[in-house]
């Protein structure tokens, strides 16, 4: 029997014949329901779930009004399915500080390690585990650990939540560039006595009625349908007729590094922060936004949805200029610019190979003509937190920020931070 | 939630039979229930005590990544929880077989928590029913004073970690001690070393002294001795009588002091907050003993489950079947802990120690591999060894003092290791180390340890709190720092400082060699070197300053 449990466990490749297997973080993550009697942890509904967060931002918003810290954090944790786009798991969450050990920083020659058995000696590795995280005991993008209280919700509800209760501000202009209205062709109108495609349920409704005002159908506990008298009038057809057809208004490009050095908190920052613009847009464009998902190493490719986006993990340097250039590429080759409100939104850890920028500002320059907004977020690790990127230093010298700063944005920030600093960055990217 | 049906019971009471057999002691009653999905919705937030008081942070997902277990020590899904009497959980579909062993292990769980004397502090009284009659406060509280119980109560749940759970075992387990017992215990450790200064060598004179009274006047002597030193120190009785006049010096927690001294909970429109404090600091105390005892308690009911469940003559037919849920339960991971099969090894390798008389000195002294191995003095003293273990020790005392070399090699067990491998983009884990030293200290780092965080009642002037933070080699959580201070700011109704140690500076780390520019030279392999310092962290009017000393 695999031991398995509502609290998280991780994927672990050993070399032999172990096949995968979960390692618990912890002797106080075993517990008896899941291990004696394989009870899961409880699902959450998405009803109560969504009542309940309206409640707890009320009452976040009343602990402000009393001086204290707000303390509801939502959408940290999110497993966007794959295909549907609009789906987004949305898990309010709080955290109950209190003065505890911080197992992270230990004196040299302390650090801890597991437990382990079996065959070997000493030296002899045993297994391995692909870098997906920053180590491997922290928690990433894409794994499980929100999954007993997950609420589910659509990307459109998040982002009128971040509207309404973060005070992210809202758009001034909705779009200069107007909204093309076209026509398209739909079997959607109905039409007696002919047309193209027979509606046998429509039909069938309108030979009963003519029935019953013939009064042939004497029983209707007891219907022959073979006695039925049908009409000419009575066959509901389907025609083909022009609809209304509404393109989207904004497209937004999520460009995010992913690099070696951007595994684990970087990483899920830079997600979360792409999640929460994203929800924010679709609101504020009523649904109207398309996206296109952007990820480059020292070359750029573009994935096909949210999940591949949130996912994926190389092991490369850093070209930022190449992300730039395939956006520019796309815009020019679907002829983007003339139909499209543009964003383009790029997270990273600032490292670039590029250390001046000199292939990576042109391509922001022509980037600028055609689009309404570039925010740049660049998560800094905690072992450099200097404001001095590679990236940061070259889009100063650039003077961008300054002449442009209806246009380009620039928001730094610690890997360590928090949500509400990730909503303030978010302020800072997107603010009129 | 409704009761497990009448069939189940019966096989349930003839577990007990059994169990009673082989040694085990625990109250005649019980409650068996059946749970769903439904149910444990409702019981995980509140670690299955379904009476306990509402609060609403246990509707929201908790942020878990960090030291999850020490924030909250209870455990959201035990199966059996400690109170009279002890109530246990079920599935709805557990096959009769299933449901044998799972009573058995809940019956070990209900024998330690019964019988082991760090649940003291739980024999009295029925934790179901006070958490009822605390919920009804708290619920009475609200109605008068809306959110601001619920702001008492993350106050005080941000400082219940800090309880003096081992004070309060202290204080109910040794009596106070009679006049005669104190006169000794004073001239002892107080008069001679503080009042008098005695010399070490004069110390043991003395100490040799009232030995010899005792060997030459036997039960007189005590009393015989008392009379030679009031004779050479005749200041002596006027000083003990000084001192018996003295109250105690009562060692309270944070929560403790905070009712007992805090001016803004003395205020007449403030005392209901006390009430609330009290749940939560009462709460604290009756989980503690739980997580301090997992490896012990989760071996002790896999030992029992494993040999009842052989011995009953009930469920032949189903070896197999318990072979592999038991074989899921206590096989030890390849990487990682598991409680269950730790403790479970624990006891088998001490039953084993106490049969062949390997728990004396002469055991000890002998280092030949083959004669440790043969030695056995036919003692077959496991069984009461086994039952004294489960009475008197917790999780720290029985990895300290068991964990040892054959049982490392016995069960094949090391130390892992985890690394970078940087051409291949993976972490390796490794065997780092096959000592028994070095086990026990990993053990020891996993297990449950709130910092020490005390009132310094010198340094507290004039309403200004002093915390001081014992430093044991780990920093606090620095981002949990400022609201965690807050409450307590709020709670004491003044400024409070905490002194604490933190890292003033960590040498290069490889983090940020990953992907550094082709030709910039990586700095992997350099251990990082940690310097730490001194900080006074204030809060004053709900604002932070930090100072380093």
């Amino acid at each position: 029997m695999k031991i398995k449990t509502g609290i998280k466990g991780r994927e672990f490749r050993g070399l032999r014949k172990y096949e995968a297997m979960e390692i618990k973080e912890d002797i106080y993550a075993y517990d008896d329901l899941s291990v004696l009697q394989d009870m899961k942890a409880p699902q959450y509904t998405h009803a109560t779930g969504m009542r309940s967060l309206e409640e707890l931002l009320e009452r976040d918003k009343q602990r402000e009004k009393d001086g204290f810290p707000r303390k509801i954090r939502i959408g940290r944790l999110m497993k966007p399915g794959k295909g549907d786009k609009g789906k987004i798991v949305v898990v309010p969450t709080t955290v109950e500080e209190k003065f505890i050990h911080d197992h992270s920083i230990q004196a040299p020659g302390q650090e801890g390690g597991s437990g382990g058995s079996g065959e070997g000696e000493e030296g002899d590795i045993i297994g391995e585990e692909p870098i997906r995280n920053g180590t491997p005991s922290g928690a990433g993008p894409g794994e499980g650990e929100g999954g007993e209280h997950e609420i589910e919700s659509s990307a459109y509800d998040l982002g009128k939540i971040l509207t309404e209760k973060f005070e992210l501000p809202n758009l001034k202009d909705k779009g200069k560039k107007r909204s093309l209205t076209r026509y398209t062709y739909d079997l959607t109108d109905r039409n007696r006595g002919f047309g193209q495609v027979l509606d046998k349920k429509a039909t069938l409704r309108r030979i009963l009625r003519t029935n019953q005002e013939l009064g042939n159908i004497p029983d209707w506990e007891d219907i022959d349908p073979t006695r039925f008298l049908i009409s000419p009038d009575d066959l509901v057809y389907r025609i083909l007729s022009p609809e209304k057809d509404f393109e989207s208004q904004a497209m937004v490009f999520f460009l995010r590094d992913y690099s070696g050095s951007m595994a684990g908190k970087t990483t899920d920052l830079v997600v979360t922060q792409h999640v929460f613009i994203y929800s924010w847009l679709l609101y504020q464009y009523a649904r109207q936004v398309e996206s296109r998902f952007i990820l480059h190493d020292t070359e750029a490719k573009e994935v096909d949805d949210f999940y591949t986006y949130y996912n994926s993990q190389v092991a490369g340097g850093t070209k930022v200029a190449s992300a730039y250039r395939l956006v520019n590429e796309i815009i020019k080759k679907e002829n983007l610019a003339a139909d499209y409100n543009i964003y383009v939104f790029h997270g990273t850890d600032g490292d670039d190979w590029d250390t001046d920028g000199r292939e990576t500002i042109p391509e922001l320059k022509t980037l600028l003509n055609y689009t309404n907004r570039v925010g740049i977020c660049i998560t800094e690790h905690a072992s450099s937190v200097t404001h001095n990127t590679e990236m940061e230093r070259y889009l100063k010298q650039s003077h961008f920020l300054e002449e442009k700063p209806k246009l380009i944005r620039l928001d730094v920030m610690e890997e360590s931070a928090e949500e509400s600093r990730l909503i303030e960055g978010i302020k800072v990217l997107i603010s009129p | 939630m409704e009761l497990i049906s009448l069939h189940a019971k019966k096989i349930m009471e003839g577990c007990k039979e059994r169990a009673r057999e082989v040694g085990l002691t625990f109250s005649d009653e019980t409650l068996e229930y059946i749970v769903t999905n439904r149910d444990l919705l409702e019981l995980s937030p509140k670690v299955m005590i379904p009476t306990l008081y509402d609060y609403w942070v246990h509707d929201v997902e908790v942020l878990r990544e960090k030291g999850r277990y020490e924030l909250y020590p209870g455990n959201p899904y035990e199966t059996v929880i400690n109170t009279r009497p002890p109530i246990s959980f079920y599935n709805d579909n557990n096959p009769d077989w299933l449901n044998v062993m799972i009573f058995y292990h809940v019956l070990g769980h209900v024998d330690f928590f019964q019988n082991n004397a760090f649940f003291r502090n739980t024999w009295d009284y029925d934790f179901l029913g006070r958490a009822l009659s605390d919920k009804r406060v708290i619920a009475k509280l609200r109605a008068e004073n809306g959110r601001w119980v619920d702001y008492i109560i993350e106050f005080t749940r941000g400082i219940d970690n800090l309880v003096g759970y081992f004070g309060e075992l202290a204080r109910l387990d040794s009596p106070e001690p009679e006049r005669g017992r104190k006169m000794l215990d004073y001239y002892f450790d107080i008069f001679l070393q503080s009042v008098k200064k005695t010399r070490i060598s004069d110390y043991i004179k003395e100490v040799d002294r009232y030995n010899t009274f005792q060997k030459q006047y036997g039960a007189r002597g005590e009393e015989a001795f008392f009379v030679e030193v009031k004779k050479e120190h005749p200041e002596f009785e006027a000083f003990l009588e000084k001192h018996l006049k003295m109250k105690p010096v009562q060692r309270m927690d944070l929560i403790e002091y905070l009712m007992q001294n805090a001016a803004f909970l003395k205020k007449e429109e403030n005392r209901w907050m006390k009430s609330v404090m009290n749940v939560v600091r009462n709460t604290s105390l009756f989980f503690a003993p739980q997580i301090r005892t997992k490896i012990m308690n989760e071996g002790w009911a896999s030992f029992w489950h494993e040999i009842l469940f052989m011995q009953d003559d009930r469920i032949k037919g189903h070896e197999v079947d318990f072979a592999r849920v038991n074989a899921g339960v206590t096989a030890m991971p390849r990487v990682g802990l598991n409680p269950y099969a730790l403790g479970l090894r624990l006891f088998y390798h001490i039953k084993d120690l106490a049969d062949k008389g390997k728990l004396s000195h002469a055991f000890q002294q002998i280092s030949n591999v083959r004669q440790r191995e043969a030695f056995d003095t036919g003692a077959r003293k496991g069984q009461d060894m086994l039952l004294w273990i489960r009475e008197n020790l917790c999780d720290f005392m029985f990895i300290n003092t068991f964990v040892d070399q054959d049982f490392m090699t016995h069960n094949n067990l090391f130390v892992a290791g985890t690394r970078l491998n940087e051409k291949k983009m993976v972490w390796e884990y490794f065997i780092k180390s096959k000592k028994a030293a070095d086990y026990r200290e990993m053990l020891k780092d996993s297990l449950y340890h709130p910092p020490a965080i005390t009132v310094d009642p010198e340094k507290t002037k004039e309403g200004h709190l002093y915390l001081v933070h014992q430093f044991e080699g780990k920093p606090l959580v620095s981002e949990y720092i400022p609201n965690t201070m807050l409450g307590v700011e709020f709670l004491w109704g003044g400024p409070v400082s905490l002194e604490t140690t933190e890292v003033a500076s960590v040498g290069p780390s490889a983090v940020s060699a990953l992907d550094s520019a082709p030709g910039s030279a990586p700095a992997v392999g350099v251990k990082p070197e940690v310097n730490w310092q001194r900080v006074i962290y204030t809060m004053q009017d709900r604002k932070l300053t930090k100072e380093i000393l």
